[in-house]
């Protein structure tokens, strides 16, 4: 009896291993960057940096991993969205001197009716998503071209850039340090620990089973640990960035959604099996609609950040980002066939491409051999998915 | 085969097996789900390389050491699988030459293919060209297709695998035909199967595997074989009864469907269900028997919530009130529920935990405002778990990696999880072993005991027969017949199915 109980803890462990085989992989990237950039890789301004050049991903990645959930369904448009998006928000703001917030309700609006046309036509015709995309994809990168004349509008006011490129202000006057940073990272950290810890107590109390107390404690200490000392680092620049509230929000309320409400799991259940799901009284057409619909929407919420970073509306801004966004979902462990994948693991993707991007670009790797560098890492990602699954069996 | 071992992660498959076929005779391996018939095969046919398990295969006297299918099928032993490994959008012929193409590699020779396909399929009875596409025949000719496929590559052992699991009565009679006649042609055959009077009728020898070992071969020419000698041998124990005993306790009508026709979703103007009426009352378990395609998967599913077919007329009753079922969740919520035939395909997130798929059906009992209490949500899993005895390491163990005895009854946990007071199961046995078949029977006699209504479609006979309080007789979309207990018989239900087919 003590062999087996022994024997499944070393099962389990492994399997812990491999579930946080990407968050390794991060983390080793991370040192790897941090030597051959010399230790400027995190530095408290680099990690500001870090922050600001990869909002769109994480915010595209989120509602793009919702995509793949389905059944490895892609979304293609969203790089023209953000371009078209951004394109709207320039001509409100900078030409037509529309209020900032009522442009952004206006952009955010447009968002989810470029969703509703494109969900339409998935859900309720069933046409693949693959080709409704493609098709949105040049339709929006043309009205992109239509709205700009082919032109770039800029500046765009500082009100507006602030919700891009922004701190939060400080209240202490500490100097070189920033405290409410710091405050707030702490904060954060005391509400996650006081929440796991109630859930668990609340568990005990109703006699449920529980995952092992050594790795909820390890759990509890490695994300404090990463909070505060981000918030530590910031705290040594300029604070919390504007942007970095934004991706918070978006995570939590993603996360949340996507592991603890019926919504999330009716997700999960179509891409795992679209006809059980179905004939479970789930209305599929409803849950591809509105995916589409939230994808849309997150790339007009990516559209307006990746513009007020830009400081301008290009014609060509957000061309690519789609795969950036996929690319973030496979090597955050989505599956490409669907059912499998977590907001977390996109996050973790995200940030990988991030610190890929911003390390070689530091290192001095021209644009060329970095395209060539994110595409095996890309495939090798995928491979050792498959190959540690394969062995799981 | 000598002392096979095969080792998976975990565990022992195959526990030093010897298996000996004689040439030109037909061997049935039999044994529970999981005593590892098809490794066994696996193996012999080269799925499982040489290296990969121990001991030797001996074919004509000579140690095969194969490393992939080409190396077993060069000495002609051919695998059937139990799902059949047919490319839909090609055509027979083409299906029967893959990978053993007629003509050159970059100048096939269509003509020469075809000319012997059509061979190859006269050869087996089966009046089809070769140029029809695959996906346009059903299942029982496909099987055929894979024989004339083995054919055309010179088999001398042919491997069986479950063939006549998805096949009505008279293709089985067919195909199980077809093989005798190869057998006078000097073609040995391995058959998998469960169903234990086929083997009776076309086996000469039987293998019994139970727990990755050899039981016992048993021998037509010289032991006594009779079904109960077989089961014994499979289960390790004397089954004194197949079939639980229930004291009826019937009540009022609960649930009746009058006057229902549906139409083809395809072909909108093929008529599959024709003015069907059937009433079930609560307590009972009710019957629908029939050969395969005769309309009861249709009939159930277009009244679930209209999950098949287009322009349904008629009308459905429940506890003497009218019901309109338009979406399945509209069906969940009036407490009906319909346990699919496809376990794997339709029924159940394979790679999702059993609870998971348990709550799927009816997520608002275990969430509030759409938020789930997943706490909750492990604790219905486990009642399950307990109360069917699902034999599983926890309740986050991914359905997928379960027996097909302990699917089907989490398949049944997320069913009655929805509080049904109508459940319809659809071939509720289908490709699970004996054992776990009792248990599933039982379960269904404690449903209708606590009240529930059960409607249960099987293409087994004596399983209708030893569970149903009353039956009806479908064909062809028609209901032509119905009897009760004490009426049903097997000759009784064959001649409804007959006669009906003869007065159309």
């Amino acid at each position: 009896m003590e062999i087996k109980k022994a024997t499944q803890n070393k099962a389990t462990i492994f399997d812990g291993l491999r579930q946080y085989s990407m968050l390794i992989a991060l983390v080793a990237v991370m040192i790897f960057f941090e030597i051959t950039t010399k230790y400027v890789l995190l530095v408290p301004r680099n990690v500001s940096n870090l922050v600001f050049q990869n909002a769109y991903v994480v915010i595209l990645a989120v509602g793009m991993l919702l995509c793949i959930l389905t059944g490895g369904n892609i979304d293609l448009s969203i790089g023209s969205v953000v371009g078209l998006i951004g394109a709207l928000a320039g001509k409100l703001i900078i030409v037509n001197h529309v209020n900032i917030y009522l442009s952004i309700a206006i952009c955010l609006v447009a968002g989810i009716l470029i969703g509703v046309w494109q969900g339409f036509w998935i859900a309720y015709v069933h046409i693949p998503p693959f080709i409704v995309t493609l098709t949105g994809m040049l339709i929006f990168r043309g009205m992109t071209l239509v709205i700009l004349g082919g032109k770039t509008l800029s500046p765009f006011p500082d009100s507006f850039k602030g919700m891009s490129t922004g701190f939060f202000g400080d209240f202490f006057n500490v100097p070189n340090f920033n405290l409410t940073c710091m405050i707030v990272g702490a904060l954060a950290v005391l509400c996650y620990i006081i929440m796991q810890v109630f859930g668990r107590l609340r568990k005990m109390r109703k006699n449920y089973d529980m995952s092992g107390s050594l790795g909820f404690t390890v759990k509890l200490i490695v994300i404090s640990a990463v909070v505060l000392l981000t918030a530590y680092t910031l705290a040594q620049y300029r604070g919390i960035p504007t942007v970095l509230l934004i991706l918070t929000v978006i995570v939590i309320a993603y996360a949340y959604i996507t592991n603890k409400t019926v919504a999330g799991r009716y997700l999960y259940a179509l891409g795992g099996n679209q006809k059980a799901a179905r004939l479970s009284g789930i209305n599929t057409n409803r849950v591809f609609f509105l995916v589409y619909v939230n994808m849309s929407f997150l790339a007009a919420v990516a559209g307006l950040v990746f513009a007020a970073r830009l400081d301008s509306s290009n014609p060509t801004a957000g061309s690519g980002f789609e795969l950036d966004a996929i690319g973030a979902c496979f090597i955050g462990g989505a599956s490409a066939y669907g059912g499998i994948g977590t907001i977390g693991g996109a996050l973790i993707g995200a940030v990988f491409m991030g610190v890929l991007n911003n390390g070689m670009i530091i290192v001095g790797i021209g644009s060329d051999w970095q395209q060539v560098v994110k595409g095996l890492v890309l495939l090798f990602a995928v491979a050792f998915d498959v190959f540690s699954k394969r062995k799981s069996r | 085969m000598k002392n096979i071992t095969k080792v998976f992660p975990g565990v022992k498959a195959l526990d030093d097996v010897n298996l000996v076929v004689e040439d030109g005779e037909i061997h049935a391996l039999v044994g529970e789900n999981g005593a590892g018939k098809s490794t066994l095969m696996n193996v012999l046919s080269g799925i499982y390389p040489y290296g990969s398990y121990e001991g030797d295969i001996l074919f004509n006297g000579e140690l095969c050491k194969f490393k992939e299918i080409r190396d077993s099928e060069a000495k002609g032993i051919v695998i059937i699988h139990q799902e059949l490994a047919l490319v839909p959008y090609l055509s027979i012929g083409e299906n029967m030459f893959l990978g053993n193409e007629r003509g050159r590699a970059f100048n096939l020779d269509w003509d020469a293919t075809f000319h012997e396909a059509d061979k190859l399929l006269r050869t087996v009875g089966l009046d089809e060209s070769s140029r029809t596409l695959i996906k346009d025949i059903g299942v029982g000719k496909q099987q055929l297709v894979e024989i004339a496929k083995a054919l055309g590559k010179n088999v001398k052992l042919l491997i069986l695998d479950e063939p006549t699991a998805s096949l009505n009565e008279n293709e089985s009679k067919k195909l199980l035909g077809l093989i005798q006649d190869l057998q006078k042609k000097g073609v040995t055959s391995i058959m998998i199967s469960h169903k234990l009077n086929e083997i009776n009728y076309v086996a000469d020898k039987i293998t019994i595997l139970r727990d990755g070992a050899t039981i016992e071969t048993l021998d037509k020419a010289t032991d006594d074989i009779t079904e109960a000698r077989i089961i014994k041998g499979m289960v390790g124990r004397e089954l004194i009864d197949r079939f639980p005993k229930r004291t009826p306790d019937i009540g009022n009508i609960s649930f009746s469907i009058k006057n229902w026709s549906v139409y083809h979703p395809i072909f909108a103007n093929r008529k599959v269900i024709d003015n069907v009426s059937l009433h079930v009352r609560k307590g009972e378990v009710l019957g629908i028997a029939g050969l395969m395609g005769a309309g009861r998967t249709e009939l159930v599913m277009s009244v679930f919530g209209k999950a098949y077919g287009t322009g349904i007329v008629g009308e459905l009753e429940k506890d003497g009130k009218p019901l309109t079922l338009n979406t399945i969740s509209q069906a969940i919520h009036a407490k009906i529920a319909y346990i699919t035939e496809d376990r794997k395909g339709d029924g159940m997130i394979l790679g999702k935990t059993i609870t998971d798929n348990i709550t799927l059906a009816k997520m608002s009992k275990v969430s509030r405002r759409g938020q789930i209490d997943t706490d909750l949500e492990v604790n219905v899993a486990k009642s399950f778990r307990d109360k069917l005895r699902i034999k599983s390491t926890s309740v986050q163990q991914l359905v997928g990696n379960l027996s097909g005895g302990n699917q089907q009854k989490v398949l049944l946990s997320k069913w009655m999880f929805t509080d049904p007071d109508v459940m319809i199961l659809d071939e509720p046995t289908r490709g699970i072993d004996v054992g776990a078949k009792y248990e599933i029977y039982s379960i269904i006699n404690d449903l209708a005991t606590e009240g529930k209504s059960i409607i249960m479609i099987s293409s087994e006979l004596p399983e209708i027969l030893g569970m149903c309080d009353r039956i009806y007789v479908m064909y062809e979309g028609r209901i032509v017949g119905e009897l009760s207990r004490d009426d049903a018989s097997q000759e009784v239900i064959m001649g409804m199915i007959l006669s009906a087919s003869k007065g159309a």
